[in-house]
């Protein structure tokens, strides 16, 4: 599942998921071009919503649209998005961008010396390659927190493991099938680990809950190891640890 | 009213459940909630509880409480043998449990999942506004998990009104897993017609795999027209996805709220209960309905629950002696 741009769908597609659930489909690829229609239709609903809808899911290239039909008919959902979508050019505002810590010493990034000899590079040069990028987060799925990411270089476009690995840390940084993930809850994964951020995705104590948005780009910063304690600690204490980079004037 | 409890002796994949975790699929989180959400909306109506109120979802691990204080409870769904000190009572029913009183179900010939709502509901801290339990992401209900022996279970506001056991008339309850009806996508394309058409006419048979996350079929493969592997979208309560092998399986409460594989149709809201409360070996087919049938279906389920839920006393099948000895003399009679 390798990003590829793509002509996406002028006006977008409307599917039944059942009858409390509409998905709006712009594209069929992995797409950032695709993944901002999206993204600019879930803007428009959450600051217009139409009674009825209940929670709006953005993926890569469609948003679905939970809603009760006992309140909102079919048709009159659809309409509504029709009008959005045109106004959908009332643009989202751009995501935020973050520095995000992470730790690429072997004990954090346990499988980074096996990418290295899949991609023939040193470990070195596949620190340099990630760490160097900007990554989009183009959604979330899979397990609470656990996001998606767009802009993996492509000398790290790697297929995904056969069979899954053992269960990683919490605040995994992966790469597989072309593409990049964060992942705040330790699972079996059949995607590579190459570092680890201290920086907690998801926290119920805390206020945001979940710190990424949707359409947010990410840049990943190398810290030692003891900087990741020191990090790790503040971040488990509540604070945020990731920075913010101030939009240019 | 005044504060009871009611303690788990046994309770096999039990677990607390309110209507689900809303409104945070976009960060992945699993919604949960029910897997027969009329079911569980009926044990709490009978109480008059509101229909969200947090319940203990009894799987067919079957269920043992005894309780703490007077409490009244109704049970609903799922057929299963329920006993209440001794006593066998219908399988959907309600009473007053009096203290220290034992409380079994036991799975039946029929149904999966049962609930066992309070008068007041169940008082549970919330994670994400939800109490409702998934145990992959250690959410809700008591630490994230399923309950187990010992667990203690608080209803601050426990009624105790009910008296003896009723049996609930709930006719809409009455659901054989035969017929499912679904609405086709949101992937149908994926899918020459003809195999849409074998789909929907040839059976399908319940697997023992199942669990709240999925429902998993058997019988003849569906073919892909192009490919198993689509790029991520939504899943919806009840989609059929057709992964690689060509088995279908349905996704339920636990599901992941994204996914990669082809959606051929999806299960309508008014049959999810329905579906979710076929045994393995159970067979099925499906009917495709269109949108309106299927809203129909909703705004019907929803008017059963506008009323409140009609209770008939359960009469004692306990005979006097008397009554017991006349029968001997009659039979003494005719032998």
């Amino acid at each position: 599942m390798t990003e590829t741009p793509s002509s996406h769908l002028e006006t977008p597609r409307f599917l039944d998921a059942g009858e409390a659930a509409l998905v709006v489909e712009f594209g069929a690829t992995v797409d950032p071009a695709v993944n901002d229609r999206v993204l600019a239709l879930d803007a428009a609903l959450r600051a217009r919503t139409p009674e009825g809808v209940t929670e709006t899911v953005p993926t890569y290239r469609s948003l679905m649209i939970h809603y009760d039909p006992l309140t909102l008919d079919r048709g009159a959902l659809v309409e509504a998005v029709k009008g959005l979508s045109r106004a959908e050019a009332a643009e989202r505002a751009p995501g935020r961008a973050w520095i995000v810590p992470c730790c690429y010493e072997p004990a954090f990034g346990e499988d980074l010396a096996e990418v290295a000899d899949k991609v023939g590079l040193t470990p070195d040069k596949v620190v340099a390659l990630h760490s160097g990028a900007e990554y989009r987060v183009y959604m979330y799925g899979f397990a609470p927190g656990f996001a998606y990411l767009g802009g993996l270089p492509q000398a790290l476009g790697l297929p995904r493991r056969p069979t899954p690995r053992p269960p990683h840390s919490e605040g995994a940084l992966m790469i597989g099938g072309g593409l990049a993930a964060v992942a705040s809850f330790p699972m079996p994964t059949g995607w590579y680990v190459l570092a680890r951020t201290p920086e907690r995705l998801f926290s119920a104590r805390r206020d945001p809950t979940f710190l990424f948005e949707a359409g947010d780009t990410l840049h990943f910063e190398a810290v030692d190891a003891a900087a990741f304690a020191e990090l790790d600690a503040r971040a488990g204490a509540g604070e945020v640890v990731a920075r913010l980079v101030e939009p240019q004037a | 009213m005044t504060a009871a409890r009611l303690k788990i002796l046994s309770g096999a994949g039990a677990t607390l459940q309110d209507a689900g975790r809303h409104g945070y699929m976009r960060y992945g989180v699993t919604p949960a909630g029910p897997m027969d959400p009329l079911a569980f909306a009926t044990a709490n109506r009978a109480l008059g509880n509101d229909l969200d109120a947090t319940a203990v979802e009894v799987s067919v691990g079957g269920l043992s409480v005894v309780t703490e204080g007077p409490l009244d409870v109704a049970i609903a769904g799922g057929g299963f043998r329920i006993e209440h000190d001794g006593r066998a009572l219908p399988s959907n029913v309600a009473l007053t449990l009096k203290p220290d009183s034992l409380l079994t179900l036991k799975a039946g010939a029929d149904g999966a999942w049962g609930y066992l709502a309070v008068g007041g509901g169940i008082d549970v801290a919330p994670t994400l506004g939800s109490a409702a339990t998934h145990t992959r992401s250690g959410f809700g209900g008591l630490d994230g998990r399923a309950l187990r022996a010992g667990d203690a279970l608080v209803v601050d506001a426990a009624r105790a009104t009910l008296g003896e056991p009723a049996a609930m008339t709930v006719p809409w309850l009455d659901r054989r897993p035969d017929r499912i009806r679904v609405v086709l996508g949101p992937q149908a394309d994926a899918f020459v017609p003809d195999e849409i058409e074998a789909f929907l006419n040839e059976g399908w048979t319940v697997t023992a795999r199942g669990d709240r996350m999925a429902c998993f079929l058997k019988g003849r493969p569906l073919r892909h027209a192009a490919g198993h592997d689509i790029v991520s979208d939504g899943i919806a309560m009840g989609a059929i996805q057709v992964p690689g092998d060509g088995l279908p399986i349905v996704l339920m409460a636990d599901r992941q709220p994204t996914g990669g594989y082809p959606k051929i149709a999806t299960v309508i809201g008014a049959d999810i209960g329905r579906l979710a409360q076929a045994q393995a070996g159970v067979m099925m087919r499906f009917a495709a309905v269109s949108i309106e049938e299927a809203v129909n279906a909703r705004r019907a389920e929803r008017a059963a629950l506008v009323p409140a839920i009609r209770l008939e006393p359960v009469v004692r099948t306990v005979f006097s002696s008397e009554f017991l000895l006349g029968l001997n003399l009659i039979d003494g009679v005719t032998a």
